[in-house]
């Protein structure tokens, strides 16, 4: 054993060294803490190489929970497309508002409200002017609603007491407006109280894609969301895609040089902003993804809460490369993970 | 015999048996009746309503380098599952003797992380509902490994705090047998004051003590038990003792020996208390080793050693037995650093506390009589001075010894 203080200043950097991930261990300073820590405590330097998290092999049982983060990535639902007399192509969606138990974290329970028996709900994903419908069951105990964001009638707009108002427990309606304008949108509950509502889980992205498309890609959809689960209103649980570390586990496949699209909505509630920041690589960032035209090439971008982006990036080497909130704490409790790069 | 004689005719049968018997048939019934309700479930009562109580408390933290050491109790009446540990706002990786803590049961949950010297740290268990207990370390201090080195310290510490100013105290002696009888019983009215300013400083220590730990034992309520426990126990002593010199010639003094012995084990208890206080401060590192606190004690506890050379004035015993009365005032702050720095408690320091102040209370009620005047009142112009000005120098020198 090294005397009190030595290891415990040692394992310190060790933890800052983890904290900032590959890059922070290159340091001579991190790399001789990382060793120190070694020798005097196995524990503590396993700590530091596995970026803190859950204790090893601590993982939630996504088929008990009805829903991977893996499978939800690239989960873009398309719903069922037929034709209007005018030729003009309807879109149906079923959405069914639920109570499920998810575990949120390995062994903690939480009683969220869903839609699909998943968080976030499905990526519903359409072309702009393409008529939608969509039609919501509440199987749900408590009143729900189903929010748009985008641009639709008042009495389609998913709120109490305007158009379809509040669906009771049981009750079903169908929410029916034009697919405009095209980019990236969310939609979410809005019974009061708003932030039981939307915490719980009731929220996923929407996605409108524009007339003439957007370049080939790999698509994937990132929800930045949280838990509260001691209900003291702020997050014990930070992620994207609900489990927090999940592609910490399982790291993200990407092909080098391939073009990376990633829809990237904020659902946090109780905390002010969410950000994103991915490792060694610049994005070119779409915000709300209404204009095909970049509007800032950048490694980190902030949302608040409904704000949403489209990022577009390339990976020119292969390995491991974090992405995660760069608020030290969302990172830490969940909200970090990794891409992989492959040849 | 008129009133057996009426019963009779009716209870004949019951008359006849044996009383063991008629004592022991209700025991029985009450235990048979309360295994067919438990057998039952409580039959009509349903389950309980609400999600289940999680209360943990916890009893102990230990530092070494790059891990930080729970002892967790379940102070509820559900059992608890530790399904993650979040230190500062970051999930860690941990280790639990048992995840499932059953109802009073207690477990050792492991942290391994790199915390440092000097900072705070704010732990919180999240359970399998989501709850959360929390736990703040405010100063992380390693604490100290359990080798002899250690035992040696703190066997100083309790020699500093402890023996040394008891004994110094006691050096009043030849003083006390020189004085009038007037300001001898000033003295004695001192003692008391003195003492009573211990138990109610006791009382209020054992009070926040458990007010700390896990309250399934009964927190604040073991305190007043220790109390009643110890002050019973020690007036069943004196009265013994008192009924075995009954009409002995040597009686006044056999009298005094008693009461300083009374008073030596009482500020005894007192001391242990004081040593649980000093040696789990110390292993938390909440507490500086120094000279400032010795000095403090030395001069604190010296009024200790007043205390118990007063009632002895008149008949002073012989060198061994004053000795002896230090070594009971004094050694036990030496078993108490130990304890408390070892296997620190706040369900058995709560009970140790009050039991010091349970045997206060009662050497207190020993040497109330030595305080009167022949015919008069205990409380006397003179003797309410003694007391008054106990409290004072008590209260004056605790403020240098505030840990």
């Amino acid at each position: 054993m090294l005397a009190a203080l030595g290891p415990a200043v040692g394992a310190g950097v060790a933890a800052r060294a983890g904290l900032l991930g590959s890059d922070g261990a290159s340091t001579a300073l991190a790399g001789e803490a990382h060793h120190e820590t070694a020798a005097a405590v196995p524990a503590a330097a396993h700590a530091g190489e596995g970026h803190l998290g859950f204790p090893d092999g601590a993982r939630v049982d996504h088929r008990a929970n009805g829903f991977d983060p893996a499978e939800l990535l690239r989960d873009f639902d398309h719903g069922k497309v037929t034709r209007l007399a005018s030729g003009r192509v309807l879109r149906e969606w079923e959405l069914v508002a639920q109570d499920r138990e998810i575990e949120v974290a390995p062994g903690v329970k939480f009683a969220a409200w869903t839609y699909n028996g998943r968080i976030p709900g499905p990526a519903l994903r359409c072309n702009e002017g393409e008529r939608l419908r969509i039609r919501f069951g509440n199987g749900s105990e408590h009143p729900h609603t189903i929010h748009f964001h985008g641009i639709h009638p008042a009495e389609m707009d998913g709120v109490p007491g305007i158009g379809l108002g509040t669906i009771q427990p049981g009750k079903s309606v169908t929410y029916e407006f034009d697919a405009e304008p095209f980019g990236l949108h969310l939609y979410h509950c809005h019974v009061t109280p708003l932030i039981d509502h939307i915490h719980k889980g009731m929220y996923g992205a929407f996605l409108i894609d524009p007339r003439k498309g957007r370049p080939e890609a790999d698509e994937m959809v990132m929800v930045m969301n949280g838990f509260d689960t001691n209900f003291d209103r702020s997050n014990e649980i930070y992620a994207v895609n609900t489990v927090p570390f999940a592609y910490m586990n399982d790291p993200i496949v990407v092909k080098r040089n391939e073009l990376v699209r990633i829809y990237l909505v904020n659902l946090l509630e109780f905390d002010l902003v969410n950000s994103l920041h991915v490792h060694a690589n610049f994005f070119h960032y779409f915000p709300t993804g209404t204009s095909l035209e970049p509007v800032e090439y950048t490694d980190t971008v902030m949302q608040c809460q409904g704000q949403r982006g489209v990022l577009e990036l390339r990976f020119p080497y292969e390995g491991r490369y974090m992405f995660h909130a760069h608020q030290s704490e969302f990172a830490q409790l969940g909200w970090m993970g990794f891409f992989e790069v492959k040849d | 015999m008129e009133a057996r004689g009426a019963v009779e005719p009716a209870g004949g049968t019951l008359e006849r048996a044996p009383a063991w018997l008629l004592g022991l048939v209700p025991l029985l019934l009450i235990v048979a009746g309360i295994a067919v309700i438990a057998a039952l479930g409580g039959p009509g009562l349903g389950e309980r309503k609400g999600p289940p109580v999680e209360e943990l408390s916890v009893e102990r933290t230990v530092l070494h380098p790059g891990e930080i050491e729970l002892t967790v109790r379940n102070d509820g009446p559900d059992p608890v599952t530790i399904s993650q540990v979040i230190v500062n706002d970051s999930y860690v990786d941990f280790s639990a003797d048992e995840q499932k803590v059953g109802r009073l049961d207690a477990t050792k949950v492991k942290i391994p992380y790199p915390w440092i010297e000097g900072e705070s740290y704010e732990t919180q268990l999240l359970t399998s509902t989501g709850g959360t207990i929390d736990h703040e370390i405010p100063v992380a201090v390693e604490t100290p490994s359990k080798d002899s080195s250690f035992y040696g310290l703190m066997a100083l510490l309790g020699l500093y705090v402890g023996i040394v100013p008891v004994t110094l105290g006691m050096l009043w002696l030849p003083f006390v047998r020189r004085i009038s009888a007037q300001w001898l019983r000033f003295l004695l009215a001192l003692t008391i004051g003195l003492l009573a300013f211990l138990a109610i400083d006791a009382t209020f220590e054992g009070i926040d003590v458990a007010g700390e730990g896990s309250q399934a034992f009964g927190g604040a309520t073991l305190v007043f038990l220790g109390a009643a426990v110890s002050y019973l126990v020690l007036a069943a002593i004196a009265g013994w003792s008192a009924a075995a010199v009954e009409g002995s010639r040597e009686r006044s003094r056999t009298r005094g020996w008693e009461i300083a012995l009374l008073v030596a084990i009482a500020i005894g208890l007192h001391n242990l208390g004081e040593g649980l206080a000093i040696g789990s401060a110390y292993a938390v590192g909440a507490l500086a080793l120094g000279a400032f606190l010795v000095i403090g004690f030395a001069i604190h506890n010296t009024t200790e050693g007043l205390a118990i050379v007063a009632p002895v004035a008149s008949r002073p015993p012989t060198l061994m037995r004053l000795v002896l009365l230090g070594a009971i005032a004094g050694a036990p702050a030496i078993v108490g650093a130990w304890i408390g720095a070892a296997a620190f408690n706040s369900s058995v320091a709560a009970l140790l506390l009050g039991v010091g102040v349970g045997a206060i209370a009662q050497v207190i009620q020993q040497l109330a009589p030595a305080i009167r005047d022949r015919s008069g009142p205990i409380l006397r112009p003179l003797t309410v001075a003694g007391i008054l000005a106990g409290f004072a120098i008590m209260y004056v020198t605790s403020l240098l010894v505030n840990i």
